[in-house]
């Protein structure tokens, strides 16, 4: 293996954060044992929801699955552990929009008992890319990066692309996260070995994997594996320490200097970018045919006991990860589902660790930086922002709710990385502006619409009016020609039959 | 156990808009002091009359737009404006031209736009125009520098307190006796009387590079300007921008005719383009936002300063300049929008 490759900063502003990762990193991963419990959201990915397909009072097993993949991007949920489904209802979840969502709930018996495998599954190798790509689908992998895009749907959208290179993403610039830290670390074998069934699955001969510069000891090893692999196909990457250059479309840029289109994906520029966790998962799955029932999460801030990286079962409550780590400190009064830059914050623990968890921070308050003040045109926003947005004239266009200029000024292409807000001399929450910006820009988007198809149906309306008038006209014009047709003494017969009929009803 | 909620991101902020004006007004003091030394204590009471009714005005404005006026006072924008302001005036000047200004550049130029962040023009350059232009022969009122060898007859505190409040002079002493014209009035004015620039440079007044005291104040307002650079108050792109605009046609114009044109030094250190450069042009509010866009707006001023003290009526240009480009800031903005990552730009793969 040569020696990585350091790629310096083609990426815009971005920010030195104080890294907090080394409270979490010096402790090996542990492992948290079944727990009493287990919650498992059926919607864990981006798309639509899996669909329940178990009963109330079933007996499943680990690693069955209990819902599966429906509709558009979807993506399986299997059981994490052995016991029965106690019910399907709402339940506290961190997630965007909503504070519930419906979960099955799982009693434990403790026994952790696995469903039966089939005898050894045939080498990744021998199978055909296609077959691949089927198979990944069945095991509920998601990318576990954050964005919880379903794996295999990516690989098959992006094989109709024309790539030439896959990008194993270990950079995890948010601070105090370092779950992939450690799994680089413990498991670069299985990233490895993951990054080599993906590759196989697009037909690639190129992967970088990608680390950032302040992770010398999971580059270290990753450098160790690769050399005993001596894969030619696999090349080291390191990358400055600067938030958030581990975001997609800022790794592309970083690596291959290649700007993701606006609206597009990395695979519209020849690259797909997955997470390291995500590699190691596939590996597991094919390889180990383990489907993604448990992942590695940092448990970390100032407010847990003894920060750590756990592997916990998916599922598992935080209230029950937290007591593995040696429970709160007094300083716990923010828990927040992800890290501090971009991370969910929940006000209850009882909320499970999913497939999209990879940090639980529990820390002390944020010092208020006092009130908002006016906006002072610093500029020190539109410096730090990684995709050169100029959040300054957004907020403007925010607040005048002028959805043509926030489009037009790039509201849309913005990460929500958090870093306008950090530098913001003003104290103006950006970020949150920004996000309910992008909300409105999608409601006027829906309103406009409806509106248009309000008017289609109000034209439709019109005509179908206009053409029946037409068409009772031309009935009347008809019956009028054939009248004349029959000639006055018809015509004498029918008013006679009419008067007729009007005497019997009066009759009557 | 229950948890409070908050919005991403949930790291405290770097910094405040009251912390980056304070510096800037720290930043303010060796110049403040230098000037104090050399050209008296009128200084002092030109800042603490323009402080009072900035405050006093910004105070009065907020509660009539029906806001706390705490919140203003809070960022102490009022107090830069203030300190500004009385750089830019003559230490001998009677206290109600100063609250003139402040009042216009309080009130007018700042609270009426819409107050802080809204205004676009400088409010002290606002103000100061506005007494520069109405009443032109108190804002020319520089009393002679500190000469160290020469014995010039000096104001003390009491007679410059005296002067400040009641706009008058101790028996015997005439403002001619005390006054002198500036260095860029001796020269704008030595130019226009056929002396060679050797001639004019050889007066006393005129000092080693900038003119007797005023280039001292402009080193430590450089010194000050450095501090905010290293701090990141303001960034490098403006002051540049001021410095090459002035210098390049001041070099150019010296070479052409080192007899009838003052050299580069000068131009940097008469007067307030020091001032203008990190502390004035800086100002976030009226200046243009994007590194190639401040760049731009900072050589604009630069020009016309150059073009005002070359061409024009006034011997020192930097207020007209700054607000002449205040204007342009909003084209200037336009037309140097960054790059968009991500736009217009095809697949490169297809």
């Amino acid at each position: 293996m040569s020696a990585p490759t350091y790629d310096l900063g083609k990426l815009h502003g971005g920010l030195r954060l104080d890294a907090h990762k080394s409270q979490s990193t010096a402790r090996p991963i542990m492992d948290v044992p079944v727990p009493g419990q287990l919650v498992l959201p059926i919607s864990q990915h981006v798309g639509d929801p899996a669909q329940p397909i178990i009963g109330i009072g079933e007996y499943v097993l680990k690693g069955q699955l209990i819902a599966e993949a429906h509709g558009t991007l979807g993506a399986p949920v299997h059981a994490s552990s052995s016991g029965k489904v106690v019910s399907i209802e709402p339940w506290p979840v961190a997630r965007r929009f909503g504070e519930t969502a419906p979960c099955i709930v799982i009693e434990c018996d403790g026994k952790d008992r696995p469903v039966e495998l089939a005898e050894t599954p045939p080498a990744f190798d021998e199978l055909p890319p296609d077959v691949l790509l089927q198979k990944i689908l069945h095991g509920g992998i998601v990318g576990l990066g954050g964005a919880v895009f379903p794996t295999a749907q990516k690989l098959m959208q992006a094989t109709t692309c024309e790539l030439d290179c896959l990008l194993l993403n270990g950079v995890e610039c948010e601070p105090y996260i370092s779950c992939d830290d450690v799994l680089m670390r413990e498991r670069a074998e299985q990233v490895v070995g993951g990054a080599q069934i993906l590759m196989h699955a697009l037909s690639l001969d190129r992967c970088y994997v990608v680390v950032e510069s302040d992770k010398p000891d999971a580059l270290h090893r990753l450098g160790e594996v690769m050399t005993e692999l001596d894969d030619k196909r696999l090349v080291l990457k390191l990358v400055p320490t600067i938030y958030p250059s581990g975001g997609e479309d800022q790794l592309v840029q970083l690596v291959t200097n290649r700007e993701v289109p606006s609206g597009g994906l990395p695979s519209d520029v020849g690259c797909l970018v997955q997470n390291v966790g995500t590699a190691a998962a596939v590996h597991d799955w094919i390889h180990d045919q383990e489907p993604l029932i448990s992942r590695i999460t940092t448990i970390t801030g100032n407010g847990v006991a003894a920060p750590m990286n756990v592997r916990a079962r998916i599922g598992t409550t935080v209230a029950d990860i937290v007591n593995f780590a040696g429970g709160y400190t007094e300083h716990a009064s923010q828990l927040i589902m992800g890290g501090p830059m971009t991370g969910k914050s929940v006000n209850t623990d009882r909320v499970p660790l999913v497939k999209a968890t990879n940090c639980v921070l529990i820390m002390s308050e944020t010092p208020s930086p006092g009130p908002e003040m006016p906006c002072i045109r610093c500029g020190e926003c539109a410096a730090v922002c990684p995709v050169q947005l100029l959040p300054q004239q957004l907020f403007w266009y925010a607040c005048a709710d002028d959805e043509k200029s926030m489009r037009s000024y790039g509201l849309t292409d913005c990460i929500e990385c958090g870093c306008c807000d950090l530098v913001c001399p003003s104290h103006i929450p950006l970020t949150a502006d920004f996000r309910m910006a992008k909300g409105r820009i999608r409601e006027l988007a829906d309103e406009k619409a409806r509106a248009v198809r309000a008017r289609l149906r109000f034209e439709a309306r019109n005509e179908r009016l206009e053409r029946d008038k037409l068409q009772r006209e031309q009935e009347l014009e008809r019956q009028k020609e054939h009248a004349r047709a029959a000639g006055p003494a018809a015509i004498a017969e029918i008013l006679k039959r009419k008067q007729q009929q009007e005497e019997d009803e009066d009759r009557s | 156990m229950k948890f409070v909620r908050h919005e991403a991101p949930y790291l405290a902020p770097k910094t405040g808009v009251a912390s980056m004006m304070q510096q800037v007004l720290f930043a303010l003091v060796p110049a403040a002091l230098v000037h104090v030394w050399y050209f008296g204590p009128g200084f002092i009471f030109n800042l603490i009359v323009a402080s009072t009714f900035c405050i006093a005005g910004e105070a009065i404005v907020m509660r009539v737009r029906g806001r706390p006026p705490v919140k203003a006072l809070s960022d102490y924008s009022a107090l830069v404006t203030a300190a500004l302001l009385a750089f830019a005036l003559p230490s001998l000047t009677p206290w109600w031209v100063t609250a003139t200004g402040a009042l216009f550049g309080i009130v007018v130029a700042k609270h009426l736009y819409g107050g802080l962040g809204f205004n676009v023009f400088n409010p002290a350059m606002a103000g100061y125009v506005v007494i520069l232009v109405a009443f032109p022969t108190h804002l020319n009122l520089w009393v002679a520098p500190r000469m160290g060898d020469i014995d010039y007859q000096y104001l003390s505190i009491l007679q410059t307190l005296n002067f400040t409040i009641m706009g008058t002079l101790p028996d015997a002493v005439t403002l001619d006796a005390i006054s002198r014209a500036t260095p860029l009035d001796v020269m704008k004015s030595g130019l226009n009387n056929m002396r060679t620039i050797v001639e004019i440079r050889a007066l006393p007044l005129m000092g080693d590079f900038g003119g007797r005291g005023w280039e001292w104040v402009g080193n430590l307002t450089l010194l000050g300007g450095f501090w905010l650079l290293i701090r990141k108050i303001i960034r490098w792109h403006i002051p540049a921008g001021v410095g090459v605009g002035l210098l390049l046609p001041a070099t150019i114009m010296y070479m052409v005719g080192p007899d009838s044109h003052p050299g580069p030094a000068f131009h940097l250190f008469a007067g307030s383009t020091m001032l203008c450069a990190f502390f004035i042009a800086t100002d976030p509010v009226s200046a243009a936002t994007s590194p190639k866009g401040r760049f731009i707006y900072g050589m604009g001023i630069g020009f016309l300063i150059y073009a005002i003290r070359r061409w024009g009526a006034y011997s020192d240009g930097v207020a007209f300049a700054v607000l002449i480009m205040n204007m342009a800031v909003p084209a200037i903005d336009y037309l140097t929008r960054p790059h968009i990552v991500g736009h217009d730009v095809q697949g490169q793969q297809r």
